[in-house]
Parts: structure tokens; sequence; C-alpha cells
């Protein structure tokens, strides 16, 4: 099952359209899944292309070794996210999860209620945005 | 009545006029201070010109006052400003000496204000004015020094001993405790009510507080003290400790600093720590730490943010400043302080660290050397890998790996030498905890065999130079940003980008004690080199390279050490050295020997090492080589997916 430990949007108009977005894009991460088999270990990207016809935007992906998956929405009209840049975030998105994970207080699975991911994550929001 | 501040003194004698006015004729008497500080106080809590001061901030300055509500509302009662609605300046100043006599210990009733009556005192005054207004100095370092078994109700007594920034009001007399006077606590304005339900928790006061002395190693009685330090009442036990205690740490001269740890605070966690485990150089696991924590009844969102503040390196275990820290939090938890966002300066391993090997007056050295904390951790260290990839600092050394010992060294100091067997234990427990992929596995070793290492450097870096702070660094994040971007070099983007092999980064291990832990230290260097290949060699590269933009303050330790300078490092090599004669001198020539030696083989390590890291750097060019071979023939072979 794949329910979400944290979620975040900016701006939080239209909220719900992203969430639902993401919850869409958790079938796609899942089908490439198991397209790569066992080489899994690899940071991912989900297609540049899930543009909708109306809106534009990417979904970007990444999953962790552990199964925990990444979700980015990103809008289209920010071209100046490159793919690095996408994966450089996604590599703070997983350090800043590994650092949770080393709290002996969270339990894997709880809902992500760290000040310091929050911190982190408004921080790189703010970047793009 | 009442006359509207016309502003200045005027209005203070023009307040006492009026306030001879409002209650019915009473000519009260001010003092030149007392108007002073009347005045003061009033216009804190209600700006000119307005004519009245603001009900909630008035509030809040009487709650501050440590006097009972019930006194308090008498002393409204009796100052007029229930009568007329709202504080005036005369009422203020009323009530301000009505709160000067019920701390006195006498009666709220106009009669006694027309004694001569020292200042009142308001406690949790957050600005710094709360020296002006009489607050005792103990308050923060003193205060806290004793957390547990003493949160003093009667601040009387202490300001009896440790009166020395408060001069004008003469030391109260510890009889006269108003009834209920609550515990001084200091920055943090403290509800009354707070205070009050403090003292209606568990009240074992004198006895965890001996139990406190005696070294507890079990749980039962640690768990019973813990319990019991969560609040306290008064009891004359306690009362006459703390005083001696803070005749004590009055000889420290400790700021009113909440979150500065006091020597005797800093006895008890190392005791603590003990209890846990005897090793003192060696780490708590997060589950032994999380068992400790949880005892304390703190709710566990807020241990899991006292847990992600203190263990700066993010490793799952916490050394023996970071156990300070996250002990101190707890306790400035429990004693009501809101837990900051982000880790006071004074709670840093580094900070505490060398502050566990210098006296107190080398506290000026740390703050030359400090940097402010910007906001989270981690926003400063990925801005800081960003900058490194852009910034190629040459001065990096060959000696990735004691690079990041370094970084992790500056974060961790102690004298005790380390027992570098249990550090690989811990580091093998650790990596193999971890996922197994080469690539997710390359940051989290790396973060133990640092923190390992470092940890088995930490001999005696010592007091003359304070690792910088900001060095708490996510250098496994941003060796693994790093990193991650070697693996993309399949797009060839960086391939061109090798970093030059970086110039000496001295090694942490700088100015040792003892040339045996440099020695043992050398070995799981070169060992682990060679045992995780070139994952450890590109990830060390780019936490060498991570370090560069930050600050030079560190380096100077390790030119230090090594005697490597460059021209921006100079002037700080300077400062290093001369801090460093400092201590020498007090050892004996024979250390200092030791110490040469020591540097030398040092030497040579950085010099293997930089070899083995030159190599290794070509070997990881090659296998990315192959690496983007393989994908690309992935790609052609994987089926199209199409949405």
């Amino acid at each position: 099952q794949n329910y979400p430990l944290y979620i975040r949007s900016v701006p939080t108009e239209n909220e719900l359209k992203f969430h639902y977005t993401v919850h869409t894009s958790l079938d796609v991460v899942d089908e490439k899944i198991s397209a790569m088999g066992k080489a899994l270990v690899d940071q991912r990207e989900l297609y540049l292309g899930l543009l909708y016809p109306t809106e534009d935007y990417k979904v970007y992906g990444y999953v962790t070794n552990s199964k925990v998956k990444f979700v980015m929405v990103v809008d289209s009209s920010n071209t100046a996210l490159r793919d690095n840049e996408i994966r450089s975030m996604f590599r703070k998105l997983h350090n800043s999860y590994t650092d949770i994970m080393c709290n002996p207080f969270y339990n894997p699975g709880d809902r992500i209620h760290s000040r310091a991911f929050d911190n982190m994550v408004n921080s790189m929001m703010q970047q793009v945005c | 009545m009442e006359q509207g501040p016309a502003g200045g003194t005027g209005a203070a004698t023009a307040a006492a006029a009026a306030a001879a006015a409002g209650t019915g004729g009473l000519l009260l008497p001010l003092s030149e201070t007392e108007q002073q500080r009347y005045f003061e106080l009033f216009s804190r809590c209600c700006p000119p010109p307005e004519a009245a001061a603001g009900g909630s901030s008035v509030g809040e300055l009487f709650r501050a006052s440590q006097l009972p509500p019930d006194t308090l509302h008498q002393i409204t009662e009796v100052c007029g400003a229930k009568r007329v609605g709202y504080f005036g300046p005369a009422q203020f100043y009323i009530a301000l000496k009505l709160i000067a006599a019920a701390q006195s210990g006498f009666p709220v009733r106009i009669e006694s204000i027309k004694n001569e009556l020292p200042l009142p005192r308001f406690m949790a005054l957050k600005n710094d004015t709360e020296v002006r207004y009489g607050t005792p100095a103990e308050l923060h370092g003193v205060k806290l020094q004793v957390p547990y078994a003493t949160l003093e109700k009667n601040s009387y007594k202490r300001t009896d001993e440790k009166d020395k920034q408060e001069p004008k009001s003469p030391p109260m007399s510890p009889i006269c405790s108003p009834p209920a006077s609550p515990s001084t606590y200091q920055r943090i304005p403290l509800s009354y009510g707070y205070g009050k339900a403090r003292s209606g928790l568990e009240q074992q006061h004198g006895a965890p507080y001996e139990v406190r002395h005696s070294t507890h190693q079990q749980d039962g009685p640690s768990s019973g003290n813990y319990g019991a330090k969560s609040a306290l009442t008064c009891s004359t036990p306690n009362r006459s400790l703390s005083v001696e205690r803070e005749q004590q740490d009055s000889s420290t001269h400790y700021s009113d600093d909440p979150w500065r740890i006091t020597e005797e605070q800093r006895d008890y966690y190392v005791n603590q720590f003990r209890s846990l485990q005897p090793d003192l150089n060696a780490f708590i696991s997060g589950s032994v730490a999380k068992n400790f924590f949880t005892k304390s009844k703190l709710p566990i969102p807020e241990l899991s943010h006292i847990w992600e503040l203190s263990d700066v390196d993010c490793d799952g275990a916490l050394t023996l400043p970071e156990f300070c820290a996250a002990f101190h939090l707890v306790v400035a938890r429990k004693n009501g302080y809101q837990l900051p966002e982000t880790l006071p300066e004074t709670l840093l391993p580094e900070y505490l660290q060398a502050a566990s090997l210098k006296p107190m007056r080398d506290c000026a050295l740390f703050d030359s050397y400090s940097e402010p904390l910007p906001g989270s951790q981690q926003t400063r260290d990925f801005s800081r890998a960003e900058k490194s990839s852009a910034e190629e600092v040459p001065d990096n050394s060959a000696l990735l790996q004691d690079g990041k010992k370094d970084n992790k060294q500056a974060l961790k100091v102690s004298t005790t030498l380390k027992t570098i067997p249990k550090e690989f234990q811990h580091l093998t427990v650790k990596t193999a905890a971890q996922e197994s992929n080469a690539l997710k596995a390359r940051p989290r070793s790396r973060s133990y065999s640092s923190t390992s290492i470092e940890d088995a450097m930490k001999k005696g870096e010592e007091p003359p130079t304070p690792p910088p702070r900001p060095q708490k660094s996510h250098s496994r994040a941003s060796s693994l940003d790093l990193n991650k971007i070697f693996q993309q070099n399949t797009q060839a983007l960086r391939s061109g980008w090798l970093p030059p092999p970086p110039p000496a980064l001295p090694p942490r291990p700088s100015v040792s004690q003892t040339e045996q832990p440099s020695e043992v230290d050398l070995h799981p260097q070169m060992n682990r080199p060679s045992s995780q290949a070139e994952e450890n060699s590109s990830a060390k590269k780019e936490v060498v390279l991570a370090q560069p933009p930050s600050k030079p303050a560190r380096r100077k330790l390790r030119t230090e050490a090594q005697g490597l300078e460059t021209p921006e490092l100079s002037p700080t090599i300077n400062v290093t050295a001369s801090k460093a004669h400092l201590p020498v001198q007090k050892q004996s020539s024979k250390q200092k020997r030791a110490i040469q030696t020591a540097i030398r083989k040092n030497k040579e390590a950085n010099a293997v090492l930089a070899r083995l890291n030159s190599e290794l750097q070509q070997q990881l060019k090659e296998v990315h080589k192959e690496r983007i071979a393989l994908e690309t023939q992935l790609e052609q072979l994987r089926p199209v997916t199409v949405l």
C-alpha cells in the first residue's frame, strides 16, 4: 500500500490536484519498479512527459532501496529546471529521509513530522519557485 | 488623577504625585532610582505616548515577578487599576512598588510601600534589561545548573549569595519568602500556571537530589530520578544544596544563557552517559538513548525533535557532547523552555567538546571562531555542497578520509583516547544495518566510518583551537550529492571535471596528546580505503570538496597540525599557533615531542593516502565509463513504455 508519509505543495492552491497527480503517478512508478527487476537501486526518473493536455507540469519519481517513493511535481513553465537539478533535489530528499530514519524515535511508516525535514523541503521549494 | 505621561522623567515624578493622589492622598515616595526603573518598566509595557499600559504586557511583567497570582490580584486591586480599569502610570508605579514589597515579604498594603524598598525583581523578562531590573544573576547558568532537584522556588536565597549584578537591591532575606514563590526561570516568560503545574507534578525533591549526587548506575534510581526531575517543590535541603551549587557556579562566570551547560550539569550528564555506556568516548546507540529519554516522559514528537537537534551528524547514535546536548534540551523542555528550531551554539558538539577541555575563560575564543548558526543545518550543507561543486577549491588534501574525519572531528573532540576496536565494531554494525546498495551504502558507511574515525581521532583537540562550529555538516549529504553528480557523468556533463588532487587537507589529528591513537588511527585510515575501493574515494573526494567552502577556521586546525599553510590561512594559523602555545606550555616538552612525531607520522600517512586517492580516482573514472556503456545498452534493450 502506498500511503503518503509526507506531502507538501507550494503554492497551496490546487493542492488537491497535485495530490491526485501524485497518487496517479504512483502507478507509473510501480510499473517501472517491476520492469526494472533487480537493478532497482539506481535513482530513476519518471518520464518527463507526464503532461496533461490542459496543464503542463512534469512529474518526477525516485525510489529508494526500501521502496520509499519520492514523487515531485513541477511546473513545466519552469523550464530552468534541468535534469540534474531534479536529481539533486531527490538526493536532498533522500538524505533528509535517511536523517529522519536515524532518529530512534521515528517509526518507519509514520508520517514525517520532522521540522528539519520541513525546513529542507521548504527551502528546496523556495529555490525552485 | 492620572496625568498622561508627558514623557521623560517628568512623567515619573508626575506619576509619583499622581500616585499619591490616586491612592487617596497617600504620598508615595519614590527614590530616584526607583523612579527611573519604574519609568523604564512602564515604557516597556506601554510605549509612550499612550496613557495606559497594555494589560497583557503588564500582566506578563507582573507574572515575571514570580509572585503568586493572588498576590498579583491583590496588588492590582490595591494600586487602583481595578478601580480605574487600566494601568495608568500611577497605578503602574504603585503596583511596582507593591511587587517590590511583596517580594520582600511585606504584605500587600499601601502602608508597606511607604518604606524604603528594594526594586522589584522580574525574572522572566526577555531582554537584557533583566539585569537592570534586578533579576538575579544566577538565573540562567545557575538556574539550570540544578536542573532537576531544584526548580527553585526561592530565588531570594540565591540572591543572597549571588547578587553581584544587582548592587542596588539589597540581598533579600531568605526567610521571608512569599508564599509559594515559583521557581525562577529566566529568559522565557513562564506562565505562572506552568509553574504551578510543575509543582503539581511528582514531588520527590530531596531524595532525587541526593541520589543525583551518587553515581546511580541502575536504571531504577535513575529512572526515578528522571521522573522526579521534572518538577520540584522547594525544600530546605534542596535550597541549601542549590545554594552551595550556585556559589560554586558563580565562580564560573556563566552568562545568563539557558542553553549553556554548567559544570554541574555537565558532570551530571557525563555520569548519566556512563550509566548507559561505560566508555565515555563511545556512542550511545539510538535504541538505548531512546529508552533513556523516553523515561523523561516527554512526548515522542518532542523527543524526536530533540534528537534531530542534538544528533548533528545524524548517525543514529549519540556521542558524549551530543548526549549532553540532548539531555540539556530535555531538561530545558521539562523546565518549560520551548525547544529551539536549531541547536543553540552552546549546545553544539564541537562547543561542548572544546568546552569540556578548556576552562571557561577561553569561551571568548570560541566566540571568535564560531559563526552564527544559520537556518537548518541541512540547508547550509546543501548550499555548501552546491557551492563546492561550483568552486573547486584546490586546497583540499588528498586525504579525503582525513578530510572527512576532520569534518567530524570538528564536531566532536575530546581529550580522551578512543578504543579503536570499539569504533570499528560500531562501524561495521552500522554499515550492515544500512541499505545493501553500494551507492546508498556509500554515504552511510562513510558517515559511520567518519564518525568512528573521528572518534578515534579525538585526541586532545585541545583548547586553543575549538573546531569551528559550522562544520557540523552533512558531509555525508554533501558527498552524496557530489557522488550522484559523478554518477550522472553518464551524460558526460561533468566528465571533464576532475577535481585536482586536493592539496593536503591536513588530517584531523592535529595536535595529539599521545602518539598511540594516531598510529592506530592511521591504520584504520589505510585499511578503510583499500577495503571500500573507489567508492569511498569518490565519496570522500566530494566530502573534501564540500569542506573547502566551509570555514577557514577549520583549516586552521589542520594546518596547524601539518604546517601546511596557504596564504589565506596564514593569519589564522598564527592565531591558532599562538593559542596552541598556551596549553602546550603547560605540558611537558616530552609531550611536545610526542606531538611532533605524531604530526610527522600523520604527514606520512597523508602522503600515502593522497597517492591512494589519486589511484582510486582513476579507477573510478574507468568504472564510470563502463557504466555509461552498460546503461546505454540497457536503454536500448528496455521496452519502451508508452503513456
